[in-house]
């Protein structure tokens, strides 16, 4: 868990370097500050589950079986990218291997398809949990009430977390929301509703690991509120300006990584090997992203439908005479 | 050989689909016990089973969101819309989750999507509504609407097979107007295909649903003008090599459909014949649609706001005559 923490933090402030290098193409998204919610929560699922991260949730996707690289390659958009440049930012999963489903930047609309992957799993008789994210922005969203309702109704093995961190883009949570825990949202839908500190990733990961469990064992969809803070703006362009300094300082004292380390008590060794390791896996990320080609432009042109000819067609202007 | 009605061939198709293949399930609202707002489900919750009968909260934006992620883990679900208008409720799994998943991860929805559509039965505003330039425009779907029972149920057992969103629209108009023999086990009909529906040298009608109806009853009041009538029945992906190669027959041609004039699919057809077939063209490229307004309730109104029989006489003689 501590090596994930480090990596998803490591790779993000990479990112932010290549950024402002003019590297990386499309937003880019930090996680910093919340990294045990991605990592804790990412740890209570079993192999075979199904989980939709956001675009602050690399650290999901690193726990969940993707590399260093894929993280790096989609913010580059090459083509060794997972996505092969169509898209950018956290946005690409791989159902077979990894489980992890691809966002779009309509957050919330992940809460219905998750529900709609447990569904899936059900009819085939799996017995797959499927979970995801939404910010305390995109808990006011349609979807997520929609999402949510539809799996209580059906009693689906589906774990939704809050991320609380306090700010959708600008706006507070108090312009969300009168409700102090979003949690009580689950009142709605007759689910079970859990307010836990996002910053604890040990807290993060027995608390997922319960509603995790107790989903896969029938008890239908769980819902999370993990508070945090977002420490950067929204993108790397927002200064954060609307931000109390003393907010930025109060959250600065909770930082998850320092919080674990102290638990951990680790020696100067192990350190230095988690470094070392580090170093190497984030330089290899960058420099495989860095020189892997672009993608072949005509690419654009594929990939709509199964079949391609559907799409393909040449303008009467490109035509010989 | 059966006769069955637009609705009837819809249902069969429905029900050999999921006899066929345990994957294919239906969700909707009302589609259980009550069998759909207009029946189109009638005795499947009895035959499949809740499981594969799913009947689902007033919400569209959430049913197919759920539809979709089915479909990622291999399910072939198929949603029902109570009435095409809503469909607007679930704009945005359809068009920026569904439409582009294929395309930025490569993970193909086979998703189909159906509802009654379309005015003449005084429904109003909101039940009445076409709806399918909203998604022909909009990449990553296919948008299917059939004029009789053979093609309706063959073209519903295409969109259920095919690994691609589809819209299949069904006008409700036509459920329990026409009837005809269909074949048991009859094969899906593929979609993209358009159909001649008359020969004809002198001028080419392109049109679909139920206005495909009300053009043949404009033949019949014009038998000394040979025309050719042309039933797209897919909006995308647009046969446009049978238009064109229609049109280079007839050199005149005009489009029919009851959805709004701005940006409706005979705005499309006559950019394409500008394209590919001006030099075969004797006339204007010429449109009969709804004007842009929504869909009036009154009978008075909705008959003025729907192209009619007299309509589609008087601009074909017109053509005729240019």
């Amino acid at each position: 868990m501590y090596y994930y923490l480090r990596l998803t933090r490591a790779l993000d402030e990479r990112a932010q370097i290549l950024y402002r290098q003019n590297k990386v193409v499309g937003g880019l998204f930090s996680s910093l500050g919340q990294e045990a919610i991605s990592i804790g929560s990412g740890f209570a699922l079993a192999k075979g589950d199904y989980v939709g991260p956001m675009i602050r949730n690399s650290g999901t996707v690193l726990v969940r079986g993707h590399t260093a690289r894929d993280v790096m390659t989609n913010y580059l958009a090459k083509s060794t990218a997972p996505t092969q440049g169509k898209d950018n930012s956290q946005h690409f999963g791989d159902i077979e291997r990894t489980g992890v489903i691809s966002c779009i930047s309509m957050l919330g609309t992940l809460v219905p398809v998750m529900a709609g992957m447990a569904l899936g799993a059900r009819m085939k008789g799996e017995t797959r949990v499927a979970m995801t994210y939404v910010g305390d922005g995109a808990s006011s969203t349609g979807d997520f009430y929609e999402g949510l309702n539809f799996a209580a109704v059906q009693k689906l093995p589906l774990v939704v977390i809050i991320e609380n961190n306090h700010y959708a883009y600008s706006t507070p949570t108090s312009k969300q929301s009168l409700l102090k825990d979003l949690a009580e949202k689950s009142k709605a839908f007759g689910i079970p509703g859990f307010v836990g500190d996002g910053n604890d990733v040990l807290e993060v990961y027995g608390m997922t690991k319960k509603c995790v469990e107790d989903a896969r064992k029938g008890g239908g969809p769980q819902l999370l509120e993990f508070k945090t803070c977002r420490m950067r703006g929204h993108a790397v362009h927002d200064d954060a300006s609307y931000v109390p300094p003393e907010l930025f300082e109060e959250w600065k004292k909770k930082d998850p990584i320092a919080r674990f380390e102290k638990e951990l008590q680790l020696t100067d060794a192990e350190k230095s090997e988690i470094e070392g390791k580090l170093k190497s896996t984030v330089d290899d990320a960058v420099d495989y992203a860095e020189k892997s080609p672009l993608p072949d432009g005509r690419l654009a042109y594929k990939g709509v439908f199964e079949d391609d000819s559907i799409v393909q067609f040449t303008p009467w202007w490109k035509r010989d005479a | 050989m059966p006769e069955l009605t637009f609705l009837q061939a819809i249902s069969r198709g429905l029900w050999e689909e999921m006899e066929a293949d345990k994957t294919v399930f239906l969700m909707g609202e009302d589609i259980g016990k009550y069998g759909g707002a207009f029946r189109v489900t009638e005795g499947f919750l009895d035959k499949f089973g809740p499981e594969r009968v799913i009947e689902t909260p007033l919400a569209e934006e959430g049913f197919v969101g759920a539809a979709i992620g089915a479909a990622y883990v291999g399910m072939r679900p198929v949603v029902e819309f109570q009435f095409i208008d809503f469909i607007a409720c679930a704009f945005d799994q359809i068009v920026n989750f569904a439409c582009t998943s294929r395309y930025r991860w490569g993970q193909g929805v086979p998703l189909t999507m159906r509802g009654p559509w379309g005015g003449g039965l005084r429904a109003g505003p909101f039940h009445s509504r076409n709806v399918e330039m909203w998604f022909a425009h909009s990449p990553g779907i296919k948008v299917v609407a059939p004029s009789t029972p053979t093609d309706a149920k063959g073209l519903i057992k295409a969109c259920i097979r095919d690994n691609d969103p589809c819209l299949f629209l069904e006008h409700k108009g036509l459920y329990r107007r026409i009837k005809e023999e269909v074949p048991d086990n009859s094969p899906p009909i593929p979609i993209g295909k358009a159909k001649v529906v008359r020969a004809g040298e002198a001028l080419t009608i392109v049109s679909y649903g139920m206005m495909v109806h009300r053009c043949l009853e404009a033949m019949g009041q014009m038998k000394d003008l040979s025309v050719e009538l042309i039933d797209l029945r897919t909006i995308y992906p647009l046969d446009r090599a049978s238009v064109v190669e229609s049109v280079k027959k007839t050199n005149k041609v005009m489009i029919v459909h009851e959805d709004t004039r701005t940006g409706g699919i005979g705005a499309e057809i006559a950019a394409i014949l500008n394209e590919e077939a001006f030099e075969h063209l004797d006339g204007p490229v010429v449109r009969v649609t709804s004007p842009d307004t929504p869909v009036p309730s009154a009978p008075a109104m909705e008959d003025v706001f729907l192209p009619s029989v007299a309509d589609i006489v008087a601009a074909a003689r017109k053509l005729a005559s240019y």
